[in-house]
């Protein structure tokens, strides 16, 4: 069967908050979607597939994912599906769905309030419940679990964390939707204290509410964007292992892997959005991409400016589209990671007309 | 070497709820004895509580609408065991109340009414906390007591089963 070439055509984000105090998921998602729909020139009914991803522990309540759908419209009955997982999974889900026929085009919505929770030890139920996750080893731990053996291995120091720190915080002061855009330099930043050595605050994503949507579409169905249309050329994912002393912390082949199935090869980018809530993490998947210099990384500011849990990965495709859109570049690379310490990972290989 | 079959990891999360603006204002209107709802600007259909969205048309409801402490019983049950949330000892009824001008049914307790007397249909209102006791919940309407009035008809609230 032939591949059936999938464009994205709307994305809408709410800007990043640390703290939403007004308004519900419902109320966050409804004007978003509203937007990211009129880009795409598509009403509601006219919309052959809905997913959604999000993770009910941090809304603290069973099936959240459920009530969010009052912000869909779901009567007459839609075709819908959630994960439990980052929007950009979701997206995955979508795009394989347009595969099958069986819809022209999909709505594709995330959202997370972590504020409403602790979200470091919300995220220490995602390891093994027998063994690591009574240990309560929080998320930010675990980052630095990584960042020490990354880099022991690659003899890189925290300077080379900071500067990753400034230059996203540099590209986010031109984005009104992030959260963390005050500039500073990397003297000033190394003089912070550590909050889990060899990590310091700069070297971690804030804690952020919002949340994205976008709209995917295929043949007949692209005509009616009001955005040029950015093609999926290419989009893949893969997953290591579950527990971590199993793994190489300080590489990630998954992203790698992924990175070959979606065709995205060294020196054929533009432009990259790279989901790494951690300093030390852009350098890894940088590693694994092979992305040189020459690539803009992370022209949004990236995650360490605005990591809405479920949502950053979406909004980096969201990003990277919307990037492409505007005419910053032909061909652009978008990653969305889920899991500790980069566990899964999904690349997507972007391109405008 | 003896298997070892269970483990005990306690585990607790505590949460801060976000109600949001359209359930904040049903929950301050509890707190005066009133019931807020808010009326979709498509369909026309009136939920209470609101969230702040129709969840058939997907669009904002904006448009707040006091509704009546009056109502007709949808559905029911008779509970005969314990529960962990509610203060009432057991049997006690449960039912869905439609209240009058609202389109969307609420969980609800019937109480001054013998078990055999509650049925689909029953009018019934809404007995408040008195007023030194009101607060933004769910609890300030302490239950639903049946009212001296015919049983609504059938085809007055079948579309809300």
């Amino acid at each position: 069967m032939a591949r059936r070439e999938v464009a994205i055509v709307g994305f809408a984000q709410s800007a990043s908050v640390r703290r939403e105090t007004a308004l519900n998921e419902v109320e966050m998602l409804m004007p978003i979607l509203g937007e990211a729909k009129a880009q795409a020139g598509l009403r509601g009914p006219e919309i052959g597939f809905t997913v959604s991803g999000s993770c009910d522990y941090l809304a603290g309540q069973p099936f959240a994912f459920v009530s969010a759908l009052d912000a869909v419209g779901a009567w007459p009955p839609i075709a819908e599906s959630h994960v439990e997982m980052d929007g950009a999974w979701a997206l995955y889900e979508a795009w394989v769905k347009l595969q099958t026929g069986e819809a022209d085009s999909a709505l594709v919505y995330a959202f997370g309030k972590s504020s409403m929770g602790d979200l470091p030890e919300v995220l220490t139920l995602q390891l093994d419940p027998y063994t690591a996750a009574p240990l309560w080893p929080d998320a930010i731990a675990l980052a630095a679990l990584q960042a020490r053996a990354y880099l022991e291995k690659t003899g890189r120091s925290e300077r080379d964390l900071a500067a990753v720190a400034v230059r996203s915080r540099r590209a986010a002061a031109a984005n009104p939707k992030a959260q963390v855009r005050t500039t500073a330099d990397v003297e000033t930043l190394l003089a912070t204290p550590y909050l889990a050595s060899p990590l310091r605050a700069h070297d971690c994503p804030p804690i952020s509410d919002g949340c994205a949507a976008l709209v995917l579409a295929c043949g007949e169905a692209v005509r009616r964007s009001a955005m040029p249309p950015v093609w999926i050329r290419g989009i893949d994912h893969r997953i290591e292992a579950h527990a971590l002393g199993v793994r190489d912390l300080a590489a990630s082949p998954s992203t790698r892997l992924a990175g070959e199935k979606a065709g995205a090869t060294p020196g054929g980018v533009d432009l990259a959005e790279l989901h790494a809530p951690f300093t030390h993490q852009e350098l890894i998947l940088r590693d694994a991409l092979g992305l040189g210099a020459d690539v803009d990384v992370n022209p949004s500011g990236g995650a360490l400016a605005a990591n809405p849990m479920m949502v950053a990965g979406l909004i980096r495709i969201g990003e990277a589209a919307a990037r492409l859109a505007a005419g910053a570049g032909r061909r652009a690379l978008a990653h969305a990671t889920s899991g500790p310490c980069l566990q899964q990972n999904l690349v997507c290989v972007l391109e405008r007309d | 070497m003896s298997a070892v079959t269970s483990i005990l990891t306690p585990i607790r999360l505590d949460y801060t709820y976000t109600a949001g603006r359209a359930t904040q204002r049903f929950l301050l209107g509890m707190a005066e004895g009133r019931i807020l709802g808010q009326r979709c600007p498509q369909c026309t259909k009136v939920y209470v509580p609101p969230r702040g969205a129709c969840p058939q048309c997907g669009v904002p409801t904006t448009d707040e609408v006091e509704v009546s402490g009056k109502g007709t019983v949808t559905t029911f049950c008779i509970v005969r065991i314990p529960s962990d949330v509610l203060s009432v000892p057991p049997p006690f009824t449960c039912a869905h109340v439609l209240l009058d001008g609202a389109d969307l049914p609420f969980f609800a307790l019937i109480q001054e009414c013998e078990f055999d007397a509650v049925r689909m249909g029953m009018r019934v209102e809404a007995v408040w906390a008195p007023p030194a006791e009101l607060a933004p919940t769910f609890e300030s309407i302490r239950y639903f007591r049946p009212l001296d009035e015919p049983d609504a008809a059938y085809e007055t609230y079948k579309e809300h089963l």
